[in-house]
């Protein structure tokens, strides 16, 4: 845990998706933060929610335009929230959604 | 031990585990489990979500198919929602730490971010609520799937406790284990209270919330004689309800002799005691209880359990097996008697402020003159099996049963014309349950063959008093005077020009009036089934020069309630054997 106590990288993105972050691109990153290692929140005003979980995700009803903090604690905290702000910056998330 | 205090509209008592319903229907059972079962109470909830996962990936994969991808996507989200890391390890928490059982804590869990999805601002993500509910839903199925499924499929002996059960659900619940049920809502004239009594199952309703006290399994006694629920009742309790439920075991069990005699009174005078029922079967309890005929067959079922409006097939079957099982006796088929609300689910509530004073029952039908025909050429056509007779409720003007009567005779010349059999003398008859009726009963004794007096309305009518209305209720009596005078009058009315009147409401049911209504000149009783043997013991009990005094005692009281105790005190002294 020391280790990943030590590294913490904030980031502060807007939501681009004209519907918001709402299941789809919700869907997409909780999918992308569960590849790290790292503990992953997103933090709007007040709320912190658990960045992995896509239900805690879509209670923020964050819509477009809204401000957001991704948060990322661990070891590979620096790489999580380099991709995971590209995918709240992103207007489509059909651009996204490129499944293997 | 508490006790609540409801609305009781079915007698009986009912003592057992209970059996909590919620809003949807869905029955969470246990709240808690034993601690050592935490292990396999998370097993099964993994096989819950490995099944809702398997229904959930079937819909979308056909979804995509038919529809395309993008209608694909909501279902893929759902299986997401459902496999949530988060959601999962919020659940087992609540298993492991609370001891809840996995519906409850699946229950718990969801209905939370239900709530927190309905608070946003953001009208698509409030809708999100939606697609929580019915993941909800799944698991909850899946959970539930090898106990039972909804409160229509139960396998153990249980009372029902529910915020609130339509006529259709109660219709289908299981007369072997369902014992009674309570409901946190409804009034005396739902249907739902009448189906209850027609299953003989003790029930109360209109008890005020009180759910969240009791949890599935614990001890609950159903008094549906007071209208009292005895939740989590100490020893002694229930061991007087027992005594009191064998006490009256003994009663029936000595009463069923009486099974195959006629009604008649001590003096040699003949009465007519028919039965009320609802539903086809119940003519089995009414010959075992040896009716001599079916006084009133509402139809109500046939509109609630249907998801269309019943074709004329579906209403000639069911009157003809109950004329047929008859074998030759009276059975009098009453049309549609439902408000407009009830008819269907999708029929835009029109925006009444007094329901039972708006369009309902014959000026319903007046209105959907369709519907209406359907149901009297059905009736008509099964005059030909047996001895039909037809019924009218809620007639309030001559000018209404003209209509209703120039109708049914245009039905018999369209059935004439295409040389269809049915008894062109069918008797015909009205309710007479509205003041208005009671009061001009003599003319319309003119233009019918008999007449059938609806206590239960004519009660609610005369006294302004809303049963469902808790505030109100008590005012609610067959025993105020100006409802006897009402009665008695209508019965003279009937008696004078030899025209046959009945009671087919509550009031023809309870002991309590039997004698009083023998003394109004009352010959005509038409019973639930199950107090047919009671009537006719007392009615063979008594003479009818005992009942004339005691109707003329009672006409000079002024008090519902010292009414009450007179008669009583009455028969108590002519058939002590039936009063506790």
């Amino acid at each position: 845990m020391a280790a990943s106590e030590s590294t913490k990288v904030t980031r502060s993105v807007e939501v681009k998706n004209p519907q918001g972050l709402h299941l789809r691109p919700g869907e997409v990153f909780s999918r992308k933060a569960n590849e790290f290692e790292s503990n992953i929140e997103i933090i709007s005003g007040e709320r912190r929610v658990d960045g992995k979980s896509l239900l805690d995700i879509a209670t923020l009803g964050a819509s477009q335009g809204t401000q957001l903090e991704i948060e990322a604690r661990g070891p590979d905290a620096e790489l999580a929230v380099e991709e995971l702000a590209k995918i709240l910056e992103t207007k489509s998330v059909d651009e996204l959604t490129r499944e293997p | 031990m508490q006790t609540l205090q409801g609305i009781a509209v079915s007698p009986g008592v009912a003592i057992g585990e209970a059996l909590v319903v919620d809003n949807e229907g869905f029955r969470i059972p246990q709240r808690f489990v034993a601690r050592d079962a935490v292990q396999s109470e998370i097993r099964r909830l993994t096989e819950a979500i490995a099944g809702a996962d398997k229904e959930i990936a079937a819909n979308r994969d056909t979804v995509n198919k038919q529809l395309g991808k993008h209608y694909g996507a909501i279902f893929g989200a759902h299986l997401k929602m459902l496999h949530d890391a988060r959601l999962r390890r919020e659940i087992e928490g609540m298993i492991r730490q609370k001891h809840y059982s996995p519906e409850y804590a699946v229950s718990r869990t969801m209905r939370r971010y239900a709530k927190v999805f309905q608070s946003l601002d953001n009208a698509f993500m409030k809708e999100r609520s939606q697609d929580i509910f019915d993941i909800e839903k799944r698991l909850l199925k899946h959970l539930l799937r090898d106990r039972r499924e909804g409160v229509g499929q139960l396998t153990s002996p249980v009372v029902l406790l529910a915020h609130n059960l339509t006529p259709s659900e109660t219709a289908n619940l299981n007369r072997r284990y369902a014992l009674g049920f309570v409901t946190e809502a409804g009034g005396p004239g739902s249907h739902t209270a009448i189906v209850a009594e027609a299953m003989r199952l003790p029930a109360v309703v209109a008890t005020g919330p009180f759910l969240t006290d009791v949890s599935g399994g614990d001890l609950v006694i159903i008094d549906g004689n007071l209208g009292r629920v005895i939740l989590q009742p100490d020893e002694e309790t229930v061991a007087k309800y027992r005594y009191e439920a064998e006490e009256h075991r003994g009663v029936e069990a000595r009463l069923k002799s009486l099974a195959n005699k006629p009604a008649v009174t001590s003096d040699g005078v003949r009465v007519q005691l028919c039965g009320n029922i609802e539903f086809p079967y119940e003519v089995e309890q009414c010959q075992a209880g040896g009716a001599d005929g079916i006084g009133l067959y509402r139809t109500e079922f046939l509109y609630l359990n249907a998801k269309k409006e019943p074709t004329e097939a579906t209403h000639y079957a069911a009157y003809k097996k109950v004329v047929l099982a008859m074998e030759g006796k009276p059975v009098c088929i009453r049309t549609l008697d439902l408000g407009a609300d009830k008819l269907s689910d999708d029929a835009p509530a029109s925006d009444e402020k007094n329901p039972v004073l708006g369009l309902r029952s014959i000026r319903l039908t007046l209105r959907n003159v369709p519907l209406f025909r359907t149901q009297l050429r059905a009736i008509l056509r099964a005059s030909d099996l047996g001895k039909v007779q037809i019924l009218f409720p809620l007639i309030t003007t001559l000018r209404e049963l003209r209509q209703v009567k120039m109708l049914l005779s245009d039905v018999m010349e369209d059935l004439e014309e295409s040389n269809i059999k049915f008894d062109r003398k069918i008797k015909i008859g009205i309710m007479a349950e509205v003041p208005a009726t009671a009061l001009m009963l003599e003319r319309f004794l003119d233009e019918v063959d008999f007449v059938s007096i609806g206590t239960n309305d004519l009660i609610q009518y005369t006294l302004a008093v809303d049963r469902s209305n808790k505030d109100v209720a008590p005012m609610y009596t067959a025993s105020e005077p100006a409802v006897l005078r009402l009665i008695r009058s209508s019965i003279q009315a009937s008696d004078k020009v030899s025209k046959p009147v009945n009671i087919c409401g509550q009031m023809s049911g309870n002991i309590l009036y039997t004698m009083l209504l023998l003394g109004f000149g009352l010959r005509h009783f038409s019973v639930p089934p199950a107090s047919l043997l009671e009537i006719k013991k007392v009615i063979s009990s008594v003479h009818i020069k005992q009942c004339q005094r005691i109707a003329r005692r009672v006409m000079t009281m002024e008090h519902a309630q010292d009414i009450r105790n007179y008669l009583k005190e009455e028969l108590r002294k002519q058939v002590p054997e039936l009063v506790p």
